[in-house]
């Protein structure tokens, strides 16, 4: 993982420094700077004020369906970034779907705000699902305990409650920001100016190698601070229950007729943003194009295309994370974490920037694998190793060591104690990691417009360049097979996650 | 052992115990030399001896406990017996062979874990059958179910683990480690999970099994009422070490130091000088129970001591506690405060004068 990385260095470390500098110092890299910055805080802000009312909504009141909205408000995640902007694209403009059906044209949401409005209809359920847990997990007797010491309920809320869910909020911001940062899908088809369009722009338009590596740098830079802050500002402010005991669920606030209405009106205008507009959207397309039969052979072999990646990618990574996360939950040492942290190093490292540095390093070091199907599989594997390794490691930590040691005892050495008894306990967390993987995949864009064998034209891609090339028409069904596959998987990790809280 | 450096070979000759009170079993079927285990503690060079030179031996069908309070080096005494923790320094032989450095799965022991540690992938019966993998299917299926029958667990073959009681788990983990036949059975706090009620029930069942099977056990515990109830033998651990082995009659009767005769049962502490078979003390002269010489703490068990209202007398009542079948009194004796328990029929009222008198021969501890 480390080495196409050095390649990457090498590769923007051979031009003279006085080349470097006119290139760095162009104005075009302070704008790309600013535009990224623009748009990481502008998709922050506005998860954050989506996610955190709905989190309180659906743990601390009595709202009604709260069940159906917390299903409802997570499902934005099945949709990728880019039919997130193909809907918003879909939605406006003279063809689009509110001036066809309603007569009102918009104009395209275009640049920052479209940008913005993609990521973070897609992205909040992330900050949703962090904050909600720490929020149900929250020990409500310290908020009892600060109303007993004269806080009225809004200021025990601000003056305990918040602070808590600080490091769920830095979490949820983490992974937002890295998508962010890395995406390339919606901003690409926003029309954005960010780092990683500009470096694939860079490869692929102007072959200028040099810049986009040095680009591709910068953003590397940027995602390893992102996550350098978050884990300085988390130091010290891990806050664990001390007392023993369960908690009792935490007192619900009573909502009025208001504030029912109110709240379920917020939610609704949420659901209907980021899952009604997408749907919406797509089902209008479809109809317009009247039958899909025609685009079916084409759809069937691209989906066959992004299967034969991101199965094998699935189970590739699935086996790398099982040693990993092994070493780390039963033989802690420096090694083991260190090889964890570099696991999230692929993950953090933006996805473009990632495939860039594969193509260096294949092209100077490993020509036999350029843009094969295996190379593809490897670097998915590799970039989302991550994602595997986690629920893979929980459920490790959750499996009793004494029950490994109970089938020692009993005649099986440490192999086969592995395959009878530890997988077995785990699988739940090896799918699960699978899935997680398979999924990341098959929606995957710039890896796989870097690196993938000539010809190879999955999903995301086609859809993705049809939309670009404003054959909206061409793009819904590809965008509508995405998207049912992705909510598959969504209500998999669900009732995954359902499963696991019975336990 | 022999590449240990010389100064750290405290010879001990191996019959010889450390307070002459092992009864050396006539057929050694796992004896435990000198084992020592250090784990690391706050930081690389300070290292905390979690056990220090255990010696125990235990015979064919013989079932022992290991007593201590928590943190004592019980459990990981069991763990490298079990192979689960590497010993340090030391040896351990079953039936003649040397197994110190044997993977668990290569001893031939089994072990009870205290959560019982049932795979929960697996129902009852495979849960049971879990060990006999090198057995006919069908073989297996019918030693498994034989084992049930014996800890009374039929009909229950199907079950998962989480459908069962606690008391139910723990006798399918003792069905699973006994289907395989291990000549040691181990087990590590094994009624800690359960009620109260159901743990006095349960043990005796246990030691029947036991018996039963012919299985020699080491059995971990901190409760001494469970140790004396159902051991033959008990060692009993303080600080990574065993002060004291012997029958539960034994340790009770003839507690070596001040800790065992305070942790199993109670004890008053007295000071005296020794001479052979006697001893001068603030109650007179005492006999002693074994030969002691010098100064030496006198252990007085709250039974020996009988209580006689005297208004003359030094001792005062100043607390009572009736039980029943008998009363606990606390008798304040100048700087003194002594335990004494009495039959449920005298009364002494708290404040009243008394005379205290020893009836019993006292045990000089070391």
């Amino acid at each position: 993982m480390l080495l196409p990385l050095a390649y990457l260095l090498l590769r923007a470390f051979e031009a003279d420094p006085a080349t470097v500098r006119d290139l760095l110092l162009r104005p075009r890299t302070g704008r790309l700077l600013v535009n990224t910055t623009a748009l990481t805080a502008g998709v922050l802000a506005f998860s954050t004020v989506i996610a955190l009312p709905l989190a309180w909504l659906t743990t601390r009141t009595d709202l009604r369906f709260a069940r159906t909205v917390n299903i409802l408000v997570v499902l934005p995640l099945a949709v990728p970034g880019y039919v997130m902007a193909f809907a918003l694209i879909g939605l406006s403009g003279h063809s689009g779907f509110l001036n066809q059906v309603f007569g009102i044209a918009l104009p395209r949401p275009y640049g920052w705000l479209g940008a913005t409005l993609a990521l973070t209809l897609y992205t909040f359920p992330y900050l949703y699902l962090n904050l909600r847990a720490a929020l149900s997990g929250f020990d409500p007797s310290l908020e009892e305990a600060a109303r007993a010491l004269g806080c009225s309920r809004r200021q025990a809320f601000f003056r305990v409650t918040l602070p808590h869910l600080l490091p769920a909020l830095l979490a949820g911001w983490l992974v937002i920001g890295l998508y962010t940062i890395g995406d390339f899908g919606a901003v690409a088809l926003m029309r954005y100016e960010v780092f990683s369009y500009a470096i694939y722009i860079q490869y692929s338009a102007a072959f200028d190698r040099l810049y986009a590596s040095w680009l591709a740098l910068i953003l590397i830079a940027i995602a390893l601070s992102v996550v350098w802050w978050e884990s300085r500002l988390r130091e010290g402010r891990r806050y664990a229950r001390t007392g023993s005991g369960t908690t009792s669920g935490p007192e619900r606030l009573r909502l009025g007729p208001l504030g029912q209405a109110l709240g379920l009106g917020f939610v609704a205008l949420v659901v209907l943003a980021s899952l009604g507009l997408p749907v919406a959207v797509l089902a209008f397309w479809m109809t317009r194009a009247g039958t899909i039969m025609p685009a079916l052979p084409d759809l069937l072999r691209a989906f066959g295309d992004s299967l034969s990646v991101a199965a094998p990618a699935a189970v590739l990574a699935a086996a790398m994370a099982l040693p990993i996360a092994a070493l780390a939950v039963r033989y802690p040492s420096r090694l083991s974490d260190l090889v964890n942290r570099l696991a999230f190093v692929g993950y953090a490292v933006p996805p473009v920037a990632f495939a860039l540095a594969f193509v260096f390093f294949t092209l100077q070091g490993a020509r036999f694998l350029y843009q094969t199907h295996f190379l593809l599989v490897l670097v998915f594997a590799l970039s989302f190793l991550a994602l595997a390794l986690g629920p893979i490691r929980s459920a490790l930590y959750l499996a009793r060591p004494s029950i490994e040691e109970s089938a020692r005892a009993l005649g099986y050495g440490p192999f086969a104690t592995f395959w009878h008894v530890t997988l077995p306990t785990i699988r739940p967390g090896v799918i699960a990691g699978m899935v997680l993987v398979f999924v990341i995949a098959m929606k995957e864009l710039p890896i796989t417009f870097m690196l993938a064998p000539a010809g190879f034209r999955p999903l995301a891609i086609t859809m993705f360049s049809r939309t670009s090339e404003g054959m909206l028409l061409d793009a819904a069904p590809y965008a509508a097979a995405i998207m049912v596959f992705s909510a598959l998987f969504v209500g998999f990790v669900l009732r995954h996650d359902r499963k696991a809280g019975d336990g | 052992m022999n590449e240990r450096p010389k100064i750290l070979t405290f010879k001990m000759p191996a019959e010889a115990s450390p307070l002459g009170y092992r009864q050396k079993p006539a057929r050694p079927l796992l004896e435990v030399d000198r084992l020592r285990k250090t784990f690391p503690h706050a930081g690389p060079k300070a290292t905390l001896a979690a056990v220090e030179r255990v010696s125990l031996s235990l015979g064919e069908g013989e079932l022992m406990a290991l007593l201590g309070p928590s943190g004592c080096g019980k459990t990981t005494t069991l763990r490298m017996i079990g192979g689960f923790e590497t010993p340090d320094e030391g040896r351990i032989t079953l039936a003649g062979r040397d197994i110190t450095h044997l993977p668990p799965e290569a001893r031939g022991i089994g072990f009870v874990f205290q959560d019982y540690a049932l795979f929960p992938h697996l129902d009852v019966l495979e849960n049971v059958r879990f060990g006999l993998r090198h057995m006919p299917r069908a073989q297996a299926e019918a030693r498994a179910g034989e084992m049930l029958a014996l800890v009374g667990l039929q009909g229950l073959e199907r079950r998962r683990p989480h459908q069962l009681s606690g008391g139910q788990q723990q006798r399918v983990a003792l069905a699973r480690s006994l289907a395989v036949a291990p000549r040691v059975i181990l087990l590590d706090e094994p009624f800690s999970n359960l009620d109260a009620k159901m743990r006095v029930e349960t043990r005796q069942e246990v030691r029947k099994l036991l018996k039963s099977t012919g299985a020699a056990g080491i059995l971990v515990t901190h409760d001494q009422e469970e140790a004396l109830a159902l051991a033959d033998r008990i060692a009993v651990m303080e600080g990574g070490r065993v002060v004291q082995i012997g029958t539960p009659d034994e340790i009770y009767r003839n507690p070596a130091t001040e800790f065992v005769a305070n942790f199993i049962g109670r004890s008053n502490i007295l000071s005296g000088t020794a001479s052979g078979m006697e001893a001068k003390t603030a109650f007179g002269n005492l006999p002693l129970s074994r030969a002691a010489n010098g100064a030496v703490s006198l252990a007085v068990r709250p039974e020996q001591i009988l209580l006689e209202p005297d208004p003359a007398g030094t001792a005062s009542i100043v607390g009572r506690e009736f039980r029943g079948h008998d009363q606990i009194y606390w008798v304040q004796e100048g700087e003194r405060c002594m335990i004494v328990i009495s039959g449920p029929g005298a009364q002494h009222p708290i404040g009243s004068r008394v005379r205290l008198r020893i009836c019993d021969c006292v045990v000089p501890l070391t």
